[in-house]
């Protein structure tokens, strides 16, 4: 034993060491949004973690009660996951339809599900990006809102707005298509395709960035199911499972796509690396469905079914929908009256939030970033 | 694959009074069973071979005027079925056994029943409100809930 070893073992032989509670948010920077966690650490090492949520809870599902009518739900869906608006529509529309058997034109299916693609492309765009930065990359999240800002141009080409839409209305679209559009996405999409490459050049196989996320942060697939995680979450585990496929809605069952299912090419399937990768290939396969659904697209008139009234009866629906971050579900339960009687939001980010103890014990101080940037929560849909 | 007939039929020969109901003109056909056997009935439809509800999608509170309820929406990874049940109890005594033990993800859901419906799951591991404050008063989705003036002394202007 060297003499420096030896000093250092009689110093800590008398240290008295015990648990220490940190404060972590709810204004942190890489806890993207104001999300609290009260971390136990032993030293270096995560005992526990206590999340606090609530900080940017809108009381999203007493408004809804509160509404005159049902499409005025709409921008408050809007604003629950502020940075996947369109599929936030999607999922309520898609519920409110089912509950009053409103049969949608073709066309407006085909333009739901590419405005939906694109935004899970936006989404993601978002999620690598500040992950990177949660990681120390800075670049990579440059790169990536670049490209989203060709989406939300095509966005604000569409609805006028560039975050919050309230374009999908229920039985149909408040727009149709602008002129040019589907050449713009089809430009869009043949350019995107090639930035994923460096993209992954860039962040994905980078060796520091490795490193950081890989073996870190596994959520085993029993527990996750248990946990009813969702989403890029779940199949970063390894399990095969979208609902796109799996329950379809819309016009998913007519397009031709895989769905990305984590094979642990780098690290073990279920940490952080193999989440952050899922949504880096899901990119690729809306790609993939954004040009079949432009290929396809049917003329029609977008605003032919919606309906002037809706005269709801007493009757409940639970429909989920994929949301960039999973499962996003809605419950409604209607009465006689048109508002409704209460709507549920089963929010995929809050659901996925709650496994963060499970995943986070043992883990290292530095890590926990690592681990909430792979969770890709989004608090507005958290709190609702 | 099973149908909601066949859950129906297979927990009532089991578990008989303390299943109540089933419902099958709506579109997710549902199950009405008695609070007292929530527990025992929610650990069978997890392990039974037949059901496997590994999956709680969504568990959610309900005002209906005379009582309150939750709703729990059951989904099965393996054999890709679906069903609903449903609980209710009386507004005076609104206790509900937690199945938290069941189903991990239940412990924020009912929180949130909790927080916004003052419904109390018993033997719940952390029973706290989780959107709102800790000192908040009342619970916002009750349909007779009224907004409270002052929040700590402080008139709440409207």
């Amino acid at each position: 034993m060297s003499k420096g070893a030896h000093l250092h073992n009689i110093a800590t032989k008398n240290l008295r060491t015990e648990e220490m509670v940190l404060n972590m948010g709810p204004q942190h920077p890489s806890t993207h949004g104001v999300l609290r966690l009260e971390l136990l650490v032993d030293g270096e090492i995560v005992v526990d973690v206590i999340p606090h949520i609530g900080y940017l809870h809108r009381c999203f599902e007493k408004h809804a009660e509160q509404m005159l009518n049902y499409q005025q739900i709409i921008p408050y869906v809007d604003r629950m996951d502020y940075v996947a608006s369109m599929t936030n529509e999607f999922a309520f529309v898609t519920a409110a339809e089912k509950l009053f058997n409103i049969q949608v034109p073709e066309r407006v299916e085909y333009i739901r599900v590419i405005m939906a693609e694109l935004q899970r492309i936006a989404s993601h765009l978002i999620a690598v990006g500040t992950y990177g930065i949660d990681i120390g990359a800075f670049t990579p999240f440059l790169y990536c809102f670049r490209d989203r800002e060709k989406i939300l141009d095509l966005f604000e080409m569409t609805s006028g707005a560039r975050l919050l839409y309230n374009y999908m209305c229920i039985g149909g679209l408040y727009h149709d298509l602008p002129n040019g559009f589907i050449e713009k996405a089809k430009e869009f999409c043949q350019y995107f395709r090639k930035q994923l490459k460096d993209f992954n050049d860039l962040l994905t196989y980078n060796e520091i960035f490795i490193n950081r996320t890989a073996n870190v942060g596994i959520l085993p697939v029993d527990v996750g199911i248990n946990y009813a995680c969702s989403g890029p979450m779940l199949r970063g585990s390894g399990v095969d499972w979208d609902l796109r496929r799996d329950d379809p809605y819309s016009i998913y069952h007519k397009l031709e796509w895989e769905v990305c299912v984590a094979k642990g090419e780098v690290g073990k399937i279920g940490d952080c690396w193999n989440r952050h990768f899922v949504r880096v290939r899901e990119m690729e396969q809306s790609i993939l469905i954004i040009e079949q659904a432009l290929a396809q697209l049917p003329e029609g008139d977008v605003k032919s079914a919606i309906p002037k009234r809706i005269r709801p009866l007493p009757a409940e629906i639970y429909v989920r929908t994929e949301a960039p971050r999973g499962e996003l579900g809605f419950y409604i339960v209607s009465d006689n009256s048109t508002s409704p009687y209460r709507v549920k939001a089963r929010s995929s980010a809050f659901v996925n939030l709650s496994v963060i103890a499970e995943i986070a014990r043992g883990a290292m101080l530095a890590d926990m970033v690592a681990i909430i940037g792979s969770i890709d929560i989004v608090l507005g849909e958290v709190d609702r | 694959m099973i149908t909601p007939q066949e859950v129906f039929d297979i927990l009532q020969s089991k578990f008989g009074e303390k299943i109540l109901e089933l419902q099958l003109q709506t579109h997710n056909p549902f199950i009405k069973i008695s609070s007292d056997g929530l527990l025992e009935i929610a650990q069978f439809l997890r392990d039974d071979e037949r059901f496997q509800f590994d999956y709680l999608s969504c568990l959610s509170g309900m005002d209906y005027e005379k009582t309150l309820g939750v709703v729990y929406h059951l989904f099965s990874m393996k054999k890709k079925h679906k069903i609903v049940i449903k609980v209710e109890v009386s507004k005076e005594n609104p206790i509900i056994p937690s199945v938290e033990k069941i189903w991990k993800t239940a412990n924020w859901h009912e929180r949130e029943a909790y927080d916004l419906f003052g419904i109390i799951f018993s033997e719940h591991p952390d029973l706290r409100r989780i959107l709102l404050p800790y000192d908040w008063e009342g619970h916002p989705l009750r349909k007779d809930y009224q907004v409270p003036e002052y929040y700590n002394g402080m008139k709440v202007p409207y």
